[in-house]
């Protein structure tokens, strides 16, 4: 029994005792689950296992913490409607929030968070961590820590551009197919299906193949591949609204097309396609990332993180995992979007389950 | 029983019909480029006359249509022309390794399914519990992870920590089958994690869209046993979702599997369609591609019409 465990358990009963004795039962659960659960790994595992579980516990508390702190904050800070809004949204949603305004604020500043130049070579290849550089150098000497930061963004802008021109193409071919209905409807429908029919990895690859490995390629495969699907959201939700009583009299006082879809219909699509926008996003994130991964995505020496990961796997054969944290923070990022992604299906769609 | 086969029969004809104009688009793309093959070969040492022998020899100077033909009828008794870089037919490349590929697809399937339609099960029935939350976090997080995040994570606790399994698949001719499961067992493995988390979910959607209509509640209502409720109501009608699960996530497979070749060096098909890609040599992009495409259009064919089999309303359309 090392002081470690006793302090462990006795700060884990009291807790419990006084989260029971104060009636909190939201907080009772899940503190006196934890030392049950401590119980018995500590019993299996040891002290090397409690240290485990003590760890992820804190970690999970700390999440938990600061998006319970940034909700409020942003609910302090936002006007009254948006914030009624936010009052309500899970703590799993404040969490993806608070991510991604974590990464926005890395990606907007990064040559002022980043102790170093993107591609500036400070020391000797794969040199350990010290007090000058944060996670150690990468593979050619460079900081890795700074680039990681100078990731944020190219990866994620690179991710945001491509989503975005998916997007455009894919929403108004299906608002165009929606108002304009007929053999041009059919035509666009069958395009969209033909494209969905090809995995979207390998039709990547194959425009990477005969364009090279250039950034407007890039965009523009991610755009053809990811518009079908933005186009069959669109053009369903655009189906519904076009069959509505107010069009029919927008368009019997003569409106034009343009102002049908800019003022009649986009309006009432928005949470749909917000939502959308969040989960597109995510697959692209994760295509992109592979095809970096795969060297095939921006070109070195811009930082970014698919091709870190592959640039610095050598080290992970040696048991160290700073070649992880490059993948890890695109791991974060997607879970973060889909968590924000949820919220809002939740809200727009008014469904329990 | 004739209505059957004759829906089977037009859906067959319509991914046939996808696959031509997929095999068009591949073929075209190609020749959209300038430059073609004879010059990708003799490289430097272009000159006017070599380049014509040459393109007289590989029959280049034909028009592109009468190519595409010769290329589709090759390519459907597996003869794919010859690689750029190597000479040697593409044929000859590509064949073991993509056995080698849908033996690690197999592998993983085998795995995956039987667990993760089981879990799926069992999170839709335990819905809204503690157990259910953690699974939705933990499956979420798989799913969000790149593969080769995953990949690389069982690398360095299985392979590099606790030196388990081997990190690098690599496979030669007289492995026994046993040693070739403990090889290939990691790049398995992280095919495993990526499609149980998507089938999961995608079970656990099906199976409480299906436990939320009125037939369900009427059966509970009636005081049927829960049991019962499941084996005799439910599930007949969550074959369909199952079987749909179950093909959409093997063709999904079959995209992921190209990252996790490349993480384990694993020597299939997706990492030659990866070399190939970065050395510009077509005819190996080209049978790749098609070969991809063609297996995912199988599979998606092989839910729809899975889907027709075991639900009776889709036999008779409006």
């Amino acid at each position: 029994m090392s002081t470690f465990v006793i302090v462990y358990f006795a700060f884990l009963i009291g807790a419990s005792c006084l989260a029971a004795y104060m009636d909190r039962r939201s907080v009772f659960m899940p503190l006196f689950s934890l030392t049950l659960v401590s119980f018995v790994v500590g019993i299996v595992g040891g002290t090397s296992g409690l240290w485990f579980i003590a760890i992820a516990a804190g970690l999970l508390a700390l999440a938990a913490g600061t998006s319970y702190a940034f909700r409020e904050f942003l609910v302090a800070i936002l006007p009254t409607n948006a914030a009624k809004e936010l009052k309500t949204a899970p703590l799993t949603a404040a969490f993806g929030l608070f991510v991604m305004f974590t990464y926005a604020i890395a990606g907007f500043f990064a040559p002022w968070i980043a102790p170093h130049g993107e591609t500036e070579v400070i020391a000797s290849a794969f040199a350990p961590a010290d007090e000058n550089m944060l996670l150690g150098a990468d593979q050619l000497g460079r900081d890795m820590f700074s680039r990681i930061v100078y990731g944020t963004r190219n990866s994620v802008g690179l991710a945001l551009l491509a989503t975005s021109a998916a997007f455009l193409l894919g929403a108004s071919a299906g608002l165009y197919a929606a108002v304009r209905g007929g053999w041009m409807d059919q035509f666009l429908g069958r395009a969209a299906d033909v494209i969905m029919s090809i995995p979207s990895l390998i039709f990547a690859l194959l425009m990477l193949a005969i364009f090279g490995p250039k950034i407007i390629v890039i965009i523009i495969a991610v755009a053809i591949i990811f518009s079908p699907r933005v186009f069959r959201l669109v053009r369903s939700v655009a189906g519904n609204v076009v069959v509505m009583d107010y069009i029919e009299a927008a368009k019997l006082r003569g409106e034009k097309r343009g102002y049908l879809i800019r003022k009649e219909i986009l309006p009432n699509s928005t949470a749909p396609l917000i939502a959308e926008f969040g989960l597109e996003f995510c697959f692209v994130f994760l295509l992109v990332a592979g095809l970096s991964f795969l060297g095939l995505g921006i070109q070195p020496p811009a930082a970014d993180w698919g091709s870190m990961v592959r640039e610095n796997a050598t080290l992970i054969s040696f048991g160290d995992i700073t070649p992880l944290i490059p993948a890890a923070a695109i791991a974060l990022l997607t879970v973060a979007v889909n968590f924000v992604v949820d919220w809002m299906l939740f809200r727009s769609s008014g469904l329990k389950e | 029983m004739g209505d059957i086969v004759s829906l089977i029969g037009k859906r067959l004809g319509y991914g046939l019909i996808t696959l031509l104009v997929i095999s068009v688009i591949i073929f075209f793309m190609v020749e959209m480029l300038p430059g073609d093959a004879a010059e990708a070969i003799l490289q430097m040492g272009a000159t006017e006359e070599n380049l014509a022998a040459l393109r007289e020899e590989m029959g280049l100077d034909r028009p592109a249509i009468i190519r595409y033909f010769d290329w589709l009828a090759g390519a459907v008794v597996g003869d794919f022309g010859v690689s750029i870089t190597s000479g040697e037919p593409v044929s000859a490349i590509i064949g073991e390794r993509f056995v080698n590929t849908l033996f690690l697809a197999a592998y993983a399937a085998v795995i995956a399914v039987p667990f993760a339609v089981i879990l799926g099960i069992v999170v839709a029935l335990l819905r809204n519990t503690l157990f259910d939350r953690v699974a939705n976090v933990l499956t979420l997080t798989s799913i969000s992870s790149p593969e080769f995040f995953l990949g690389y994570v069982l690398i360095l606790l299985l392979a590099v920590r606790t030196d388990m399994f081997p990190s690098l698949a690599s496979l030669s001719a007289d492995m026994s089958f046993g040693e070739l499961l403990h090889r290939t067992f990691l790049p398995a493995l992280t095919l495993v994690l990526v499609v149980t988390a998507h089938m999961m979910r995608m079970t656990r959607a099906a199976i409480i869209n299906l436990l939320s209509s009125p037939y369900i509640e009427m059966a509970r209502l009636k005081g049927t046993p829960p049991l019962k409720v499941i084996v005799r109501h439910a599930l007949p009608n969550a074959w369909a979702p199952i079987i749909n699960v179950i093909a959409l996530n093997l063709a999904y497979l079959i995209t992921g599997v190209v990252l996790v070749e490349v993480v384990f060096v694993y020597p299939g098909i997706g990492q030659t369609l990866v070399d190939a890609v970065s050395k510009q040599n077509f005819p190996v992009v080209q049978a790749c591609c098609l070969i991809f495409a063609a297996t995912f259009i199988l599979l998606n064919l092989a839910a729809d019409v899975g889907a027709i089999l075991t639900n009776p309303r889709l036999r008779h359309p409006k």
